[in-house]
């Protein structure tokens, strides 16, 4: 199962290196995996190709989950993911779009990737570039203002060439993110800005697929209620594991969870 | 400044399809040609200047060379953090063009004022500062701007300065122009202030004073070549802007002479590190924070 694999490669990769934002890597694998092995027009071999549909990982500090299902799609060679955040490593802990192919934008400071989404979205009409771009927001993420900037325009412009996903794992770095900026009724917020909005269990993989495949006469959201730290029992649902990376005890429990080491 | 600048870009977009416009709703009265000439390469964003910087770096990392036009506070500052990682972390061909260099906005109020704009934009690695100081240099950097590498800031100064230099002068980004001969003194001016340099030229020469005055268009890349031979000329050196006198013009020409192992004589001029609360015209504001100090020496 390619999602169980990115999953165990996550965990490989922030136990060795004792780093951060594991919970919010696995979050996000369901929809990665949905994204990059049934829905994105992409080739490994031609990570340049200009007919691509792209994929912005904005909340970059998810970009493990990237790396390993890019390295998982063939972007880039497996060895690559045991670089990550060690010296002289390869895979920097927040995107940087030079460190390997397959890396649309560089990120980490959130707020920035619906916009750039936008950008190429025009970009792509104009020149009848069929590319389709995805860009995926955490549910923390929205509380910057930039984030509403791009969401009223890509509604003036009919933009029916992006779709955002929402990451709506219902924690954010100090705590549950109804409680520190409300956002209760996030789909009605997309709707009300004109976005074509879907919620969706955010692991279920066949309907991410059936939704990110609906045609779209503007701008799509794709509310996916999601788990923080899904698929580690320990994890799930857990503030602690936005900081915490496992012990090797931990590490044992996490993969055996995960199917085996 | 601005209305050479736009007209340079109409120009240089009838050639290459690629030059994209975007303003975060500013330029009234001055856009709408471009607008109308080519109304797909033309973008109002909206009052929102960081959205207005993310959507340019999407636009240009598909291969479109992008100029954002606004104020200089909103196009430089407001969205600084978009600029940081869009447009120069990310190395993409943005052009953040703002107009209103120094004290321009005069009587509007310090909101309005751009002197911190030169030290912000040249610390950032990858952005070119090109800061013009006439039409005729704001003419050739956009020309060069279409073709040049990376994000750049262009500080366009307002409306109606005169040409200094005439129609053939050789400017080049990363170079400084050489306006008067004269050996007592050099004045090196960047952009807004050169017309006021000129004026100093004129001044100091009835004093029987002989004023080289070098005018410095671009920031980064500084040319340094052009101070380590002054130094080597043993000349004393003044550097005047309408910014302030922290990390702008001076502070780039001091840390070539820090760096020489040389001394020379050399003064910044500028303005003092001050928001001002006074009212009054540019020319106003400008007497009383930058010339005053200059009679008084």
């Amino acid at each position: 199962m390619n999602n169980q694999n990115i999953r165990k490669s996550i965990i490989h990769m922030v136990h060795y290196s004792k780093s951060s934002h594991v919970g919010t890597c696995l979050s996000i694998v369901d929809i990665l995996t949905v994204l990059y092995f049934s829905v994105l027009n992409i080739d490994p071999q031609r990570p340049s190709k200009k007919d691509r549909d792209r994929f912005i990982l904005s909340k970059g500090h998810g970009s493990a989950a990237l790396y390993a299902t890019l390295a998982e799609r063939g972007f880039f060679p497996k060895a690559y993911l045991d670089k990550y955040y060690i010296d002289g490593g390869i895979l920097p802990g927040h995107l940087d779009m030079e460190a390997v192919p397959g890396i649309e934008t560089s990120a980490g400071s959130l707020g920035h990737g619906l916009s750039i989404g936008i950008g190429m979205a025009i970009a792509n009409k104009q020149s009848n570039n069929p590319g389709h771009i995805y860009v995926l927001l955490g549910d923390g993420e929205c509380n910057e203002g930039s984030v509403w900037e791009a969401v009223m325009l890509a509604t003036t412009l009919k933009l029916n060439n992006i779709t955002v996903i929402i990451d709506y794992n219902k924690l954010q770095s100090f705590g549950r993110t109804n409680e520190v900026i409300n956002q209760e009724n996030m789909a009605d917020r997309w709707s009300a800005f004109g976005w074509q909005t879907y919620e969706v269990d955010g692991h279920n993989m066949e309907e991410l697929e059936l939704i990110f495949n609906l045609e779209q006469t503007g701008p799509k959201a794709v509310i996916a209620h999601t788990t923080k730290g899904k698929g580690v029992s320990y994890m799930e649902d857990k503030l602690e594991w936005h900081y915490k990376s496992p012990n090797d005890e931990q590490y044992i429990t996490a993969m055996r969870e995960l199917g085996g080491m | 400044m601005r209305t050479t600048f736009i007209q340079s870009l109409i120009e240089e977009a009838e050639k290459d399809e690629r030059i994209f416009l975007i303003t975060p709703d500013m330029g009234y009265s001055i856009l709408e040609e471009f607008q109308d000439k080519f109304p797909d390469r033309f973008l109002n964003v909206g009052i929102a200047e960081q959205n207005a910087v993310g959507v340019a770096a999407g636009l240009a990392l598909s291969g479109k060379v992008v100029y954002i036009y606004s104020i200089i506070p909103f196009v430089t500052m407001r969205c600084f953090e978009q600029v940081r990682v869009d447009l120069a972390y990310m190395n993409t061909n943005v052009r953040l063009v703002g107009v209103g260099a120094g004290l321009s906005y005069g009587p509007a109020g310090t909101t309005h004022h751009a002197i911190e704009d030169i030290a912000i934009m040249r610390s950032l690695p990858n952005m070119t500062v090109c800061c013009p100081g006439d039409p005729v240099e704001v003419r050739e950097i956009v020309k060069q701007s279409v073709k040049y590498n990376g994000p750049m800031f262009i500080r366009l100064g307002k409306n109606g300065e005169p040409n200094i230099h005439s129609d053939n002068t050789p400017i080049e980004i990363g170079k400084a122009i050489k306006v008067t001969q004269g050996n007592d003194v050099v004045l090196i001016t960047t952009s807004n202030m050169l017309e006021q340099g000129r004026l100093l030229v004129e001044e100091w020469a009835k004093k029987g004073k002989h004023v080289r005055l070098i005018s410095m268009p671009t920031i980064k890349p500084f040319d340094k070549e052009c101070i380590l031979e002054l130094i080597a000329e043993n000349i004393p050196i003044y550097t005047l802007e309408e910014h302030n006198v922290i990390g702008g013009l001076g502070t780039a020409v001091a840390e070539v002479i820090a760096e020489s192992g040389i001394g020379v004589k050399f003064k910044r001029i500028g303005i003092p590190d001050t928001y001002t609360h006074m009212v009054g015209s540019q020319h106003y504001l400008r007497s009383e924070l930058i010339m005053k100090s200059i009679e008084e020496k």
